[in-house]
């Protein structure tokens, strides 16, 4: 017997209940599928929705909080940031460079619906071990399709990161976000245009086809198994051209104040759109489903009604700007289709060749769908050995050179070589820094972003991981000078019907929700992807952690390598015996350990408000988060960059190994002219930050008073290559 | 009061690089001219540009589309003129698909899109925009193309470089040739190019990226420099 319609469409069976209830009646087969693509977890945050409630979402900078297309922040001078991060990691499992250049697109149009210019991507990646030939077909064909599709739709590509563990082999997180500027008063929220029943509904864009069907049901909120190469079907195919237009002509239509409404259609194309649209105005749609533009002309309702082709949006207009709107897009050269009429009542009406498709109450697809409470319980601990108690006796120059050449650390220039960093001509700093620098067009300002997710230490402690996450993408904007101001945040869960899952979301949320507390960086939105797993191997519980900051003036940016001679070194922050969970303990002991390292907030709001300060008064030279790998590993990345070596000694009576790659938190390397040392140092002790001073800049060699001594055009040779020759290309 | 020169910067569907070429061009004291690929008409400019981008989404052949774009036949005019052209990156691809530069631009020998501050050696100063450099000399300035390989039939590339029609080479900062510093396997490292009279040149990098110190190299300045010096001139029938 085949499984009843609902549940093939991922409905349970009490989902389907509630439908009945809601009707008063079956749904037919569009109505059902409608449910399905809105009620699926990837629309609806059916689990995870009762845990987001707990995030603080309010501070004096943001405009605008979850629950819209993308979070906005107030940057002065009536200028807005807006920005948001979302996964594509399904997809781009099973067709690694249409998914991943799919999920560029699908961003990019979240943020243009605000009304705002996409002036940044950053792509945070995670895969398997690139000794694999899967892994490296996957990592080559993601890095290609956000290149493919971002290099051509004049969107700079400027940061991200990459890491790689085992659990991501048959679970590659492709997470993208994207930044836009718009001024204050012009952004598109469902609070500053109000449509009017009789205003009409302009679909514009790609026409739709029978891609992507049942994207965010079928592959977005069920685990990948045996065969899901089976699912191609439902990965949707990019056109970066017409979205280049579609930015184009929406920006236009917004600027000419055009527009009562505007959104994008992403997961559960024109159902969403239409009903999410509908439900902001308070109304119902009489939807005329014939209008549509098609690609294959015998497509059914339900499929037209759940396709995600790619490329499309839908603009509410009143009648009387119709003809303005048509010329725009015409000018562009984009399709256009008068979809629907707005309606009093709230009711959504799909007409089909003549015939009533389907009629729901728009609310009870966006409002009412399921909640649920998970079950959740904390995994029984295993104890494994501290590694910082393990003694060390190997060589301390080998283990910076493995630690070096390990593909979390080393560098990932082979990937951003291949996107277009430049276009807009903002970028002041690009991939490879701490955190990327945008100017604020006509402006000094800088907006300053990081991503970071630290999927190792959430698998020891999901609450610490996520901590560690928020602070680090905090620190990395603060070393570059900039205050943090406030975050999105893409969770990269497995399955949250298992107990064990769930209960590492709900630690996450509450780290997440202490550290933006304690730090002073709100939550303006985000996205929840779960199902990362297959068979029984979820991912690490990763949430990635897009932070946003302000620099007052771009030339303020405090650079992170050395640069020049002469400089004197600063480890500020303390360093404790805490090898757990770090890239010494993973690539040279071979044993992760028990905890992650210990983070006190309040300490490190201190290092982000004396960076801030220190970076204000110019009495840096040059600024670097102390995170992967250790002081050894930032020292090497600070020589690295400009190819000033330096000499240091040690500042603690931990073990050499210890204090070299220990990954404490709330840490940074400084330089500082000699001139300003007795400023900072006051700056230092005024915000009760420890800082010493280690040593000083110079020379070509990496100088770590008796336990590392090499040349830094070795450390570089190390660190430049090791990725290209994993993948088999002499550099 | 000396006159500003205009320049016009065509926007065809999918450019990318436009506004920053009309950004450049303000910023080193010309007059940016927008000009749409639909129209007829160069609004009385006095050099023309064709930006960087994905013109139709270099669906077809990069810049082949572009190149039969309504504007083109009065671009095709004005260069016959004597006036002043210059394309950058899918702007190059464009003249040369129109038959006003020879060669073609194909995918890069790595066969992956490639973005980075390259040395470029001039090799001619008898274009319009290289009056105010001498040859030899070296200007950084970024490329960012997926398909810039410059090649040619033996025949053309004996005319090229037999008639000096070479503008620039990839190199080292140092100057010296090499593969290493060739970014996209270019036959003999050639990155830009110009036609009998100079008048119209392409080049891959794009030297409105290289004109703002706060965001990259400035070794763009010279060439816009020479390019509304040249525009100034008028050589405009």
């Amino acid at each position: 017997m085949t499984e009843p319609l609902h549940r093939q469409l991922g409905l349970r069976d009490d989902e389907h209940d509630r439908i009945v209830a809601t009707l008063g009646r079956e749904p037919n087969r569009a109505e059902l599928a409608m449910y399905s693509v809105m009620w699926s977890e990837h629309c609806s945050y059916k689990s995870s929705k009762i845990h987001l409630k707990t995030l603080p979402t309010e501070g004096e900078a943001v405009l605008v909080g979850p629950g819209q297309d993308a979070g906005a922040i107030d940057a002065g001078d009536g200028d807005a940031i807006v920005f948001k991060i979302e996964s594509h990691s399904h997809p781009s499992a099973i067709e690694p460079y249409q998914g991943a250049a799919t999920g560029v697109g699908g961003i990019v149009r979240d943020i243009v619906s605000m009304g705002a210019r996409p002036v940044a991507l950053l792509d945070p990646l995670m895969f398997g071990p690139l000794t694999d030939a899967r892994n490296r077909w996957l990592f080559e064909g993601v890095v290609a399709g956000i290149g493919g599709y971002g290099n051509c739709i004049g969107v700079p590509t400027i940061g991200g990161e990459i890491r790689f563990a085992e659990t991501h082999a048959s679970n590659p997180c492709v997470n993208v976000m994207c930044v836009g500027f718009a001024k204050a008063d012009a952004l598109v929220t469902s609070q500053s245009l109000v449509p009017h029943a009789g205003s009409v509904m302009v679909l514009y864009g790609a026409a739709t086809g029978r891609d992507g069907i049942g994207g965010v049901s079928v592959l977005a909120s069920a685990t990948l198994e045996e065969g899901a190469e089976a699912s191609r079907p439902s990965v949707q195919i990019g056109d970066p051209f017409a979205e280049k237009l579609l930015i184009e002509a929406s920006l236009e239509l917004i600027d000419a104040g055009l527009l009562e409404g505007l959104q994008d259609l992403g997961g559960a194309g024109i159902t969403c759109a239409l009903s999410e649209s509908a439900v902001r105005a308070g109304l119902g749609a009489d939807v005329n489903l014939d209008a549509v533009p098609l690609r294959a002309a015998d497509m059914e309702p339900f499929e037209i009604l759940t396709s995600e082709s790619q490329e499309r949006m839908l603009a509410i207009v009143h009648p009387s700007n119709l003809d303005a709107v048509l010329a725009v897009c015409a000018r562009w050269g984009l399709q256009t289709a008068v979809v629907a009429t707005l309606v009093d009542g709230g009711t959504l009406t799909i007409r089909h060749r003549g015939d009533v498709a389907a009629e729901v109450p728009a609310r009870s697809l966006v409002d009412d769908g399921p909640e649920y409470d998970r079950p959740r319980a904390a995994p029984a601990r295993t104890d494994p050995l501290d590694p910082a108690l393990t003694p060390f006796d190997g060589d301390l120059t080998e283990a910076l050179r493995t630690v070096l050449a390990s593909p979390d650390i080393a560098s990932k220039h082979w990937v951003w070589r291949q996107y277009d960093r430049l276009v807009q001509g903002n970028t002041v700093a690009g991939p490879g820094s701490d955190a990327a620098v945008i100017r604020m067009p006509g402006t000094l300002k800088g907006a300053v972003v990081s991503s970071d997710g630290k999927g190792r230490f959430g698998r020891l402690d999901p609450y610490l991981g996520a901590v560690h996450a928020v602070a680090e993408a905090g620190r990395n904007v603060a070393v570059t000078g900039a205050r943090p101001v406030a975050i999105t945040n893409c969770l990269n869960f497995g399955n949250p019907e298992r107990p064990e899952v769930m209960w590492q979301f709900v630690e996450s949320i509450r780290g997440i929700r202490d550290a933006c507390e304690a730090l002073g960086t709100p939550v303006t939105g985000g996205n929840v992807s779960f199902y990362n797993e297959s068979g029984d191997s979820a991912i690490d519980p990763t949430p990635v952690i897009g932070m946003l900051g302000l620099l007052p003036d771009h030339r303020l940016r405090v650079p992170s390598a050395f640069p020049s001679p002469g400089l004197a070194v600063y480890l500020l922050g303390e360093t404790a015996a805490e090898l757990g969970g770090s890239e010494f303990a993973e690539t040279v002991l071979g044993e992760l350990g028990a905890m992650p390292p210990a983070l006190d907030l309040t300490r490190e709001r201190a290092l982000f408000d004396l960076l801030v300060a220190a970076a204000a008064e110019t009495v840096l030279a040059s600024a670097h988060d102390c995170g992967d790998g250790g002081l050894a590993v930032t020292l090497a990345e600070c020589a690295i960059g400009q190819g000033h070596g330096f000499a240091v000694s040690l500042p603690t009576d931990l073990p050499s190994h210890v204090a070299l790659f220990s990954e404490s938190a709330s840490r940074a390397v400084v330089s500082v002219s000699p001139v300003d040392e007795d400023r900072f140092r006051e700056l230092a002790a005024a915000h009760h930050v420890p800082a010493a001073r280690i040593g000083e800049t110079g020379g070509p060699r990496a100088l770590i008073d008796g336990a590392i001594d090499v040349p830094v055009t070795v450390l570089t040779e190390i660190w430049e290559h090791a990725i290209p020759q994993l993948l088999g290309e002499a550099m | 009061m000396t006159r500003v020169p205009r320049i016009g910067v065509v926007t065809f569907p999918g450019s990318l690089d436009d506004a920053d070429a009309r950004r450049a061009i303000d910023a080193m004291g010309g007059q940016a001219v927008a000009l749409w690929h639909a129209d007829h008409d160069l609004r009385d400019v006095d050099a023309v540009v064709l930006p960087g981008g994905f013109s139709y989404g270099d669906y077809l052949r990069a810049g082949a589309i572009a190149a039969r774009a309504p504007i083109m036949s009065e671009v095709r005019d004005f260069a016959g003129r004597g006036a002043p052209v210059l394309g950058i990156c899918n702007g190059f691809q464009v003249l040369c698909e129109a038959g006003l530069l020879a060669g073609a631009l194909v995918r890069n020998a790595s066969l992956r899109f490639v973005c980075a501050d390259v040395w470029l050696r001039v090799e001619t100063a008898q274009t319009c925009v290289t009056r105010d450099l001498t040859p030899g000399e070296l200007v950084q300035i970024p490329v960012k193309h997926g398909e810039g390989r410059w090649v040619a039939t033996p025949e053309q590339l004996d005319r090229v470089e037999g008639e000096g029609l070479v503008v620039f080479r990839y190199s080292g900062r140092d100057g010296v040739l090499s593969e290493a510093a060739n970014p996209n396997g270019a036959t003999n490292h050639i990155a830009g190019v110009r036609n009998d009279r100079g008048n119209v040149v392409g080049l891959m990098p794009h030297p409105e990226h290289a004109v703002d110190p706060d965001v990259g190299p400035t070794g763009g300045q010279p060439l816009l420099a020479s390019l509304l010096e040249t525009a100034l001139a008028g050589v405009r029938a």
